[in-house]
């Protein structure tokens, strides 16, 4: 008995690569692991599946910060996955630089990507020395002010429509005992509401220059003053709330604790969640109702160099079905974002993400941090927010100067 | 004669030396030659990957006008300071309670000792959930009818390296109060006996003659305790996440964030050779106190 069931599973070990052998394994790692994120997984893996290729799935807990670390060291330490997300942008620009990237151009030219990827500005931050190394596969934006329209009834004042209205209504609030603004204690949320404050006070243009120019003389110029002075109010109006995640914070908004949050289009899912309806429980005010533009940040994939011809070439297959139509449209409908392509029509989508398509349509764009600036000078101005944030012994004349100084020698 | 029969020296003991040879290995390579590694690439501007660019001392420079580092190096010196004493305090203040030959020594010894079976992430998540203001001590003291009391060091910035502190001893008293206890066993009973019909109190007997004989026990523990002040890193990451703000920041934090989230090697490697240079700080002179006194008789 015990002989018999040990050739059995030698001849299951000896079985099992050769029937893999047909269809080629590709393992994908990412950090999507909350509920509506691996539903939108899902549809890539389902769709890859469908071309008689496997979709492995390498997920991985945590967040950005704690995947990329994996991913970086996975590949460069010569057991590279078949493909991974990361943000699109910089994250991955040295490793590209290194020859560890597989080259996508071939595809992309096959598929006519330089004239269906809208903003095309996604194409170029997967472009370098006119080679294409990654799929662009979604757009999120970060300039979202959440408010809900249950703790301002309660406070008995109108629902603002813009930021000084908010911050106006902000004494009523607490009046009411109510935080006026809820926000998560992480250092990229911080630091992502400053950025929304910069493009919604000081315009799309100064942050521009800012963050993509590098211009240090006006990061420490009366413009920027204006964004720290209002970055010092949203201090004041943040400085109960003592939660670390932002779905924590997000939360107090949905029950009305809080009476709004600056937070990317990814919150919306959870008010969804919540059932909440858009304009009835909850509005979103893009730009912060003060200039209606959206940035362009969002996640890309990339396809490490194997040796294996064979996976190869389900590289190109998987990379070719990422920014087909169809899959587009699932995978984006899913996880609430909106689709890089142009030509793609979302029937379903909800209020606010409507509102998103139209900014996007009109090409009121900005380009998202990650693309602008590189990972090191992103970490200092995170430390700095974060800092600024919790301490408020620091005056927003110190932290203009400090984030001065790490403009001026970013790269 | 006896010239040509004397054993070459290299040759002695040679199977002992050729098992050595693996480890011996390991520590040049490893342990040498990496740190030599790290500190030569601390002086370039590697990015992601190391490159040989170098801008001299621009890392260092930039470290120390850092004021995450600053804010690291005082929250491990507070730690550190902090750690030592009291370990040693409540570790040796509970072996000698537990030596009182009370009853149900083993089970109050596993009750102690049990926290370090815990990893630091356990530690930290458990010690975040009690000192948090809603649901914690503070919860539990005003529901007992005092409304104004106030306890929530992790949400102070002022005072959130205490509130790891405390977790950081409960992990790790235990283990240094049964090194101690074995130390309190090894003292000889006649020894106890010769105090007690000289009449000395027990009190003293404990610090002026058992404490100068557990010398060694004294310096494992402190081996022991210094190792775990200088890799405070999972605590943190599981009890603040280095918050609030940067207030709880430590130095490997620093460095572990730079490697490899900020991808800048060069400033991780300049951040981990400035640990090491103070470790080296206070090793070499003890070193050499503690071993080169004994060669020289």
């Amino acid at each position: 008995m015990r002989m018999r069931s040990s050739v059995v599973a030698m001849v299951a070990c000896l079985a099992l690569p050769i029937s893999a052998a047909q269809a080629v394994e590709l393992e994908v790692t990412h950090w999507w692991t909350s509920g509506g994120e691996a539903a939108a997984v899902a549809e890539f893996a389902k769709a890859f599946d469908a071309t008689g290729n496997k979709w492995v799935d390498g997920a991985i807990a945590g967040s950005g910060g704690v995947a990329r670390p994996i991913m970086i060291s996975r590949i460069t330490g010569g057991d590279p996955m078949a493909a991974t997300q990361f943000n699109h942008g910089r994250q991955a620009e040295e490793l590209v630089e290194a020859g560890l990237m597989r080259d996508l151009t071939a595809e992309a030219k096959a598929g006519n990507w330089a004239k269906l990827v809208n903003p095309s500005s996604l194409l170029d931050s997967c472009t370098l020395d006119g080679k294409i190394y990654c799929v662009p596969v979604n757009i999120h934006s970060w300039q979202w002010l959440w408010l809900s329209h249950k703790a301002f009834a309660e406070a008995g004042v109108p629902v603002p429509t813009n930021w000084d209205e908010f911050v106006a209504a902000a004494p009523a609030l607490e009046k009411a005992g109510k935080i006026p603004l809820a926000m998560g204690q992480q250092s990229w949320q911080t630091s992502g509401a400053f950025a929304v404050l910069m493009v919604a006070l000081a315009g799309p243009d100064v942050f521009q220059k800012v963050y993509k120019d590098k211009d240090a003389k006006l990061a420490a110029g009366p413009e920027i003053a204006k964004v720290f002075a209002a970055a010092d109010n949203a201090r004041k109006m943040a400085s109960q709330s003592k939660v670390q995640d932002w779905n924590q914070a997000t939360n107090m908004v949905i029950t009305g604790q809080a009476g709004g949050q600056i937070m990317g289009d990814w919150a919306q899912g959870e008010f969804q969640v919540a059932g909440q309806v858009a304009g009835k429980d909850y509005s979103c005010l893009p730009g912060l109702g003060a200039n209606e533009v959206i940035s362009t940040g969002g996640d890309a994939f990339y396809f490490p160099k194997l040796d294996d011809p064979e996976k190869t070439k389900a590289q190109g297959q998987l990379a070719s079905l990422m920014m087909s139509k169809e899959v587009q449209v699932n995978f984006n409908l899913k996880k609430g974002s909106l689709p890089v392509r142009g030509d793609v029509d979302l029937n379903a989508a909800n209020d606010c993400m409507k509102k998103g398509l139209a900014i996007l349509a009109k090409g009121n764009i900005i380009s998202d941090p990650n693309q602008l600036m590189t990972p090191d000078s992103l970490g200092q101005i995170n430390d700095l927010f974060v800092e600024f944030f919790n301490d408020p012994s620091i005056t927003p004349q110190d932290a203009q100067k400090r984030f001065a100084g790490i403009v001026s020698k970013a790269e | 004669m006896s010239a040509s029969v004397r054993p070459v020296q290299l040759f002695r003991n040679l199977n002992a030396k050729i098992a050595a040879i693996p480890m011996i290995l390991t520590a040049l390579v490893i342990f040498v030659g990496c740190s030599f590694w790290t500190i030569f690439y601390s002086f370039t501007n590697s990015k992601l990957l190391p490159k040989l660019k170098f801008v001299g001392i621009d890392q260092y420079e930039r470290l120390w006008a850092s004021n995450r580092w600053l804010i690291s190096i005082e929250n491990l010196a507070i730690y550190g300071f902090c750690t030592l004493v009291f370990s040693l305090l409540i570790g040796f203040l509970l072996a000698a309670l537990l030596d009182q030959k009370i009853r149900f020594e083993n089970t109050f010894r596993s009750i102690l000792l049990y926290p370090f079976a815990l990893s630091f992430i356990v530690t930290g998540l458990v010690w975040q959930w009690v000192l948090n203001p809603q649901f914690g001590i503070q919860k539990i003291v005003r529901d007992l009818g005092f409304e104004s009391f106030t306890f929530d060091p992790l949400y102070n910035p002022d005072i959130v390296i205490y509130g790891v502190l405390i977790a950081g001893l409960w992990q790790g008293t235990g283990l240094i109060m049964c090194l101690m206890l074995a130390g309190i066993r090894g003292i000889d009973q006649e020894i106890w006996k010769a105090a007690r019909i000289d009449g000395i109190k027990t009190w003293k007997t404990y610090v002026f003659i058992v404490i100068p004989m557990m010398r060694p026990i004294f310096i494992t523990s402190l081996v022991i305790i210094a190792s775990q002040i200088v890799r405070v890193y999972d605590l943190v990451v599981a009890q603040t996440g280095g918050g609030p703000g940067i207030a709880s920041e430590v130095p490997a934090k620093y460095v572990y964030d730079f490697l490899f989230l900020n991808q800048n090697l060069g400033q991780g490697f300049a951040a981990s050779t400035m640990m090491l240079v103070t470790v080296a700080i206070v090793i070499v002179p003890w070193a050499y106190l503690e071993f080169g006194r004994r060669k020289h008789g």
